[in-house]
């Protein structure tokens, strides 16, 4: 489960014919069961790469190959979670969960099963006959993730799940996800802009420069044992990566002021807060 | 507490007809009294007449507004996915939508002569458009995301349609599906008034034709009454269940 990337550039086109180069010459490898985190300041390409590796978007230059295979199209070997929960209204928690097993032709019983375990991986199990309008923000995200396990993919793919939510229950679903991931060994492969979420998850931390978007630099946090926030290893490599990031930032800032935008963006705020 | 509001707004309403029929500011020929209306209406269904129009009158409709549900639907989702179709076929049904459907009465009793067919026909044409252009912008309106998702969990093709598109445009449909019952029934009453044999439309006419308007009175009101009872036992059942499920009540 090797994801190996190659060369990937994307132009986006901006006012009919001005070209946004959203990705240049994108170049890395994702080692099986890795937790990855691709991080950035927003308009830097991160979500751009994510969508390319699940096939929900097309490279215009390089090649992407999961162990050899090149990528073409969305498929459920790859699960994703998105930024929102992106649960279907009109199904049930459980519907919900059960819908890629249906595609698959999956029977009823096999998939109420399946479905029911992730379920409760999740800590959902008693929720399964609730609508998603009646769950919490962080409710929804865990079914979204039960949905994505329960088709046993190779790679987790997250585009800032936990960004829409409130401290506490991002918290709470951090160290869900931990256990997660250890219990699993699923390859993750996680979009954030937040520093601090980046160190304490991953273990291979791919930090991007923006317009164009390139990686900057790769931090590596290889140590056991659960993590908990303001460990003093994690804050080393935060520091690290922040000062990495500073020029990135305030670039972006610079940009955006120059073109009339609102100085304050969500990445200056919160990744202001972890400054040195 | 509604419902004794109500009771008092309606008892209120024939009391105002009552005094308006004892001052007999019109001939009573022209305005006929509550109570005459009452009797006609007592009149009409012990004899008969006005049940078999009303099952004359639903079957047509049932028969034009399911048929019309079984073309609108899908040609609503085609012109809302296939972009050819939005250019070319999208900007024909706008314009036949603002086409009052019984302005085709001529050329469907050339069609299908002064028969059934050319009523339902009305019918169809009656609720097709407003079915179809509801549909198309329930399906334009489905959240990308939610299609994003479901070709992530390996939904294609077909599927994609029936376990997505469908259901996501789904309360929209129901909006159309609404709005295409009421145009049914108006084109319906309009084929019956013109075009002929029993029905509800027919016994109107029939009624001014005798110069009784107790009974013109009694079929609008029996008309009414049948377009509001549909409503609410299948249009306003349908829309609160999706409503809720949606968690939009």
């Amino acid at each position: 489960m090797k994801v190996a990337i190659t060369k990937v550039g994307k132009d986006f086109k901006q006012n009919g014919s001005d070209k946004i180069r959203a990705l240049d010459e994108i170049t890395l490898t994702i080692q099986e069961g890795d937790f990855a985190c691709l991080l950035g300041p927003s308009g830097c390409g991160k979500s751009t790469l994510l969508n390319i590796i699940a096939g929900l978007d097309v490279p215009d230059q390089g090649t992407l190959t999961i162990d050899g295979q090149e990528i073409t199209g969305a498929g459920p070997e790859r699960g994703m979670v998105f930024q929102e929960a992106a649960l279907f209204p009109w199904l049930t928690v459980r519907q919900n969960v059960e819908f890629g097993l249906k595609m698959a032709g999956i029977g009823k019983k096999e998939r109420h099963e399946k479905a029911l375990h992730y379920l409760q991986m999740v800590h959902l199990g008693r929720f399964t006959e609730s609508y998603p309008h009646q769950l919490s923000g962080g409710m929804k995200q865990r079914v979204a993730i039960a949905r994505a396990l329960v088709m046993d993919p190779k790679i987790l793919l997250m585009d800032e799940p936990f960004a829409a939510l409130d401290a506490q229950t991002r918290s709470i679903l951090h160290t869900e996800l931990q256990e997660i991931w250890s219990k699993t060994g699923k390859t993750i492969i996680f979009v954030t802009h937040n520093v601090s979420e980046a160190v304490l998850l991953g273990n291979h931390i791919f930090v991007f420069s923006s317009r164009p978007g390139r990686i900057k630099k790769d931090f590596r946090l290889d140590f056991q044992g659960p993590r908990s926030e303001g460990d003093s290893r994690l804050l080393a490599t935060q520091k690290q990566i922040m000062k990495v990031l500073r020029e990135e930032i305030e670039k972006v800032a610079r940009e955006e002021l120059e073109q009339g935008a609102v100085p304050l963006t969500k990445t200056v705020l919160s990744s202001s807060r972890f400054g040195t | 507490m509604v419902v004794l509001k109500k009771i008092v707004f309606f008892a209120f309403l024939v009391g105002l007809w009552e005094i308006m029929f004892r001052l007999a500011i019109w001939n009573p020929v022209m305005f006929p009294s509550p109570f005459s209306v009452w009797e006609t209406m007592v009149q009409g269904f012990r004899d008969g007449s006005f049940p078999v129009a009303i099952g004359v009158s639903m079957k047509r409709i049932l028969v034009g507004y399911i048929i019309s549900i079984l073309i609108g639907i899908p040609l609503g989702i085609l012109v809302g996915r296939v972009k050819l179709l939005d250019e070319t076929v999208g900007s024909i049904i706008l314009g036949l939508q603002t086409l009052p459907s019984i302005c085709w009465l001529p050329l469907a009793i050339l069609w299908f002569g002064l028969s059934e067919k050319s009523i339902i026909f009305i019918v169809i044409i009656g609720a097709l458009f407003s079915i179809a252009l509801a549909t198309e912008a329930g399906v334009k309106n489905v959240p990308p995301l939610y299609l994003r998702a479901a070709s992530t969990l390996g939904a294609r093709g077909m599927a994609l349609y029936i376990q997505i598109i469908l259901p996501a445009a789904l309360p929209s449909i129901i909006t159309g599906m609404k709005l295409g019952w009421s145009f049914a029934w108006r084109s319906l009453m309009a084929g019956e008034l013109l075009a002929s044999g029993l029905g509800l439309g027919y016994v109107l006419m029939m009624g001014r034709d005798l110069a009784d308007m107790s009974q013109v009175i009694a079929v609008m009101i029996i008309i009414a009454l049948l377009g509001l009872l549909i409503d609410r036992l299948v249009f306003a059942r349908l829309e609160q269940g999706i409503r809720r499920r949606w968690g939009l009540a």
